[in-house]
């Protein structure tokens, strides 16, 4: 395994700088931090209207799709800043659902029907939603539902961004399907989701009828699993960011003992260690999303190392936030539970570090016992 | 002119062509390189080098290592091409910047660096020893500590105290001492491993001319922060490959002996090998950073995340041995010229790692400078810092 990639660039270039304040500027006029408080507790937890401008406005939501196929034909390079900054901003809105999951398990197909849906898609104007449970890895059967003579049957628990979606990618052992949320047979049952700010369904199909999208859903799945896998670092590293440069404000600002808490050597020694593992995680996801844009024969390799590594510091980061901040931050109107319920349930969405480093063992032939 | 990497490319061809590595004598190879201005590139001509951007050092390098050429072992000699070239080149005289770069650069001048003092660990600045001066010359007197290859080297760089009456930083000068001068007496120190890689160094009378000092009288802590700035750079500007450092080994070691495997330790190999594999792109990445011309901060931390891998690492290796984990190399008390991670044993490599953490700045020191100096948190409360020197406990 000494084989050493082809060289990744591990850098942001002056477009995606661009991008970046493009989507930061929307995101503080649209989305601070008590709009998102205020949202997840009313009956709509998406903010469409963020959406709205995000997808249909900026064009985002086609990044990853080809000019030619209705898309903005940029790369996963370009889709991560973007998660980056909704990840800052712990964003309602199903962009990695929709604009990176369900778009690349649709890049996969080579139907009329996912043509005209991806199209859609990229539009913005329909959101999709992959109908597996948020903690699927790729490795997972395709066995809740159940295609008979083009009607559906069958459940799949813990859908996020299920609420949201217009139309659901349902794979099932005889291929990808494509069922509208407003079918006759089709149920969205929200559950109490830990985090709220990507709120998870059971969609329920009794005899729904789908669209065939491709004739094996597997290869879609998986390559939708490992893309969302590897841009979920990109928005973890988001919300540590963000968790690291506000609990540094709070702390210089905060006096106890005469002094701000800042200048007590524990606490900086805890902020610099944070410090240390966000930089490390930068270079994680850059490298992550620049092997999927590059399609790099090392992709496998990058996505698993940046999820083993990406998700522990998130929630360490809301973890040290939230300690930092004390009772302040053991309340509600304080943002930093947003971050650390989206760090924790990220660490479980689209596998756990864990799951990442078995996969990882078997591909750098580290194998277990 | 400014020199762009295709000119250097045609000079490198050119260099290579005069010089044939298969033929030319390793020491004339390497005394004409620098003479050619391609020893490091962002030198000035004269000294090295072409004024040319840093980053095109790589460019140079990729051409000789194609041809085979001898490099200048720079292993050997770490303390004078990474912390004491940079600062004689920052604050030497012409003088001084002729007669000690090029034999420092080709390795026929080791340097070692009389810093650290039994009084003055992490507060270096409090160093006690003393040179006075007498006429050109200064006379000075004291105990170093912890030297690392005094015991190869022909010049170290010396900080001393030259005024006690003012505040501690005040009153330090920088000098480079000759290690052969009468005086100077370099005692083996055995540390943990069992060979004597450090000294003590005491000086007695030793007589410094005036020519050796480096910089102003009195702004020696000035200097002294240019070359530990330059030691905690020193690490993270190289590439390495995947596995490239201890990962590798003790990877090998669990691919070859699957007899050695248990579940425990399969977690935490593959927990250390992620860890790495990301130190290694943020190496990487800071490298890119410095070629596009915008070095980041991240290199304050490079040295902070290699100390904790390369003991987590070394740690497990020993474990994973098992039995033979009880077992060691070699106890002879030997004077090494370099620190030889891959060639000894796990032993070896787990006790020499725990002065990674130590040796150039402690962790714990590094994170307060991370903490003040990248994330701009408030310094600790001083007692010492309008106090002169003899005033202070000690
Ligand atoms: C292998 C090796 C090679 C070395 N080579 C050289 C060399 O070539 N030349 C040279 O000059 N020196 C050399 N050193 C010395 C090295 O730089 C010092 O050991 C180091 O700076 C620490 O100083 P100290 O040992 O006196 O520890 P101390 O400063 O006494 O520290 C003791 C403990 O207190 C902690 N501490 C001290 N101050 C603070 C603070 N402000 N905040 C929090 N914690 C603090 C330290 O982190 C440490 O844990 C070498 C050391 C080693 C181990």
């Amino acid at each position: 395994m000494n084989t050493t990639p082809t060289q990744p660039d591990l850098l942001y270039s002056e477009e995606e700088e661009a991008l970046r304040s493009a989507v930061r500027d929307l995101l503080a006029d649209h989305c601070d931090a008590t709009a998102v408080l205020a949202r997840i507790e009313s009956d709509e937890p998406h903010d469409r209207a963020l959406w709205k401008n995000l997808a249909e406005s900026m064009g985002l939501a086609g990044l990853l799709v080809p000019e030619e196929r209705g898309g903005q034909g940029a790369s996963h390079r370009e889709a991560a800043v973007v998660l980056e900054e909704l990840g800052r901003a712990v964003a309602p809105v199903p962009y990695l659902t929709s604009a990176v999951i369900a778009t690349e398990a649709l890049l996969a197909c080579d139907t009329d029907a996912a043509a005209t849906l991806l199209a859609s898609l990229a539009s913005g104007r329909t959101v999709g939603a992959l109908a597996v449970p948020s903690a699927a890895t790729s490795g997972r059967a395709l066995d809740d539902v159940r295609e008979a003579d083009g009607a559906l049957t069958g459940q799949v628990t813990g859908v996020a961004d299920a609420a949201a979606a217009d139309v659901f990618l349902v794979p099932t052992a005889d291929g990808l399907f494509a069922v509208d949320a407003t079918a006759q047979g089709v149920t969205v049952e929200a559950q109490i989701s830990f985090d709220r700010t990507r709120p998870l369904a059971t969609v329920t199909l009794s005899g729904a009828s789908g669209r065939l999208l491709a004739r094996d859903a597997a290869p879609a799945v998986r390559r939708a699993l490992r893309a969302g896998a590897g841009l979920l670092a990109s928005e973890q590293l988001g919300l540590a960011e963000w968790l690291l440069a506000e609990t540094v404000r709070y702390t210089r600002e905060r006096h106890q003992f005469n002094r701000p808490i800042a200048s007590f050597q524990s606490l900086k020694h805890r902020l610099a260690q944070l410090w240390l593992e966000t930089v490390n995680t930068r270079a994680a996801a850059r490298n992550a999303a620049d092997a999927l844009a590059t399609g790099s024969a090392d992709a496998d390799i990058a996505v698993a190392v940046a999820q083993a590594y990406a998700a522990p510091v998130a929630v360490h980061a809301a973890e040290e936030a939230l300690q930092l901040h004390a009772g302040i931050g053991m309340t509600w109107e304080h943002p930093i539970h947003l971050y650390l319920k989206r760090a924790k349930a990220d660490s479980i969405a689209l596998g756990t570090a864990g799951r990442h480093r078995e996969e990882l063992a078997e591909l750098i032939d580290l194998r277990a016992p | 002119m400014t020199v762009d990497a295709a000119r250097l490319r045609s000079l490198t061809q050119e260099f290579l062509a005069a010089h044939p590595p298969a033929t030319t004598p390793r020491a004339d190879f390497l005394s004409a390189r620098f003479d050619a201005g391609l020893a490091w590139v962002h030198y000035p001509e004269g000294l090295g080098g072409l004024d040319a951007p840093r980053s095109l050092q790589a460019v140079v390098d990729a051409e000789l290592e194609a041809a085979g050429a001898p490099d200048n072992a720079p292993r050997r000699n770490g303390i004078g091409l990474g912390m004491a070239a940079p600062t004689i080149l920052a604050f030497g005289t012409d003088e001084q910047k002729r007669r000690f770069l090029k034999p420092l650069w080709t390795g026929q001048e080791i340097w070692c660096q009389l810093f650290s003092e039994p009084g003055a660990g992490s507060d270096l600045a409090a160093l006690g020893t003393r040179a006075v001066r007498e006429g050109d010359e200064w006379t000075v007197n004291g105990q170093k500590v912890w030297t690392s290859g005094a015991h190869n080297a022909r010049f170290a760089i010396l900080i001393a105290r030259t005024d006690p009456d003012v505040p501690k930083h005040k009153g330090i000068t920088y000098f480079v001492c000759d290690m052969t001068d009468p005086g100077v007496d370099v005692r083996p120190l055995r540390q943990i491993t069992g060979e004597a890689e450090f000294n003590e160094v005491f000086l007695t009378d030793v007589r410094i001319p005036d020519a050796h000092r480096l910089g102003d009288v009195g702004n020696g802590w000035k200097v002294a922060q240019t070359t530990l700035n330059n030691e905690r750079v020193a690490i993270g500007g190289a590439r390495i490959p995947r596995e490239g450092g201890l990962i590798g080994i003790v990877a090998g070691t669990w691919r070859e002996r699957p007899e050695l495997r248990t579940h425990d330790l399969h977690q935490r190999l593959v927990k250390l090998w992620v860890d790495a594999e990301v130190a290694r792109l943020t190496g990487e990445r800071l490298r890119q950073q410095l070629v596009a011309g915008h070095p980041g901060p991240e290199g304050a931390g490079m040295k902070l995340g290699f100390a904790r891998l390369n003991q987590e690492i070394s740690g497990l290796e020993v474990e994973l041995l098992g039995e033979e984990g009880l077992l060691y190399d070699d106890w002879t008390l030997r004077r090494p010229e370099i620190v030889d991670f891959a060639g000894r044993e796990a032993g070896y490599r787990y006790l020499r790692a725990k002065g990674n953490s130590i040796e150039g700045g402690t962790s714990e020191v590094l994170l307060n400078i991370v903490a003040e100096r990248v994330l701009g948190l408030p310094p600790e409360p001083r007692t010492d810092k309008d106090v002169a020197w003899k005033d202070l406990a000690r």
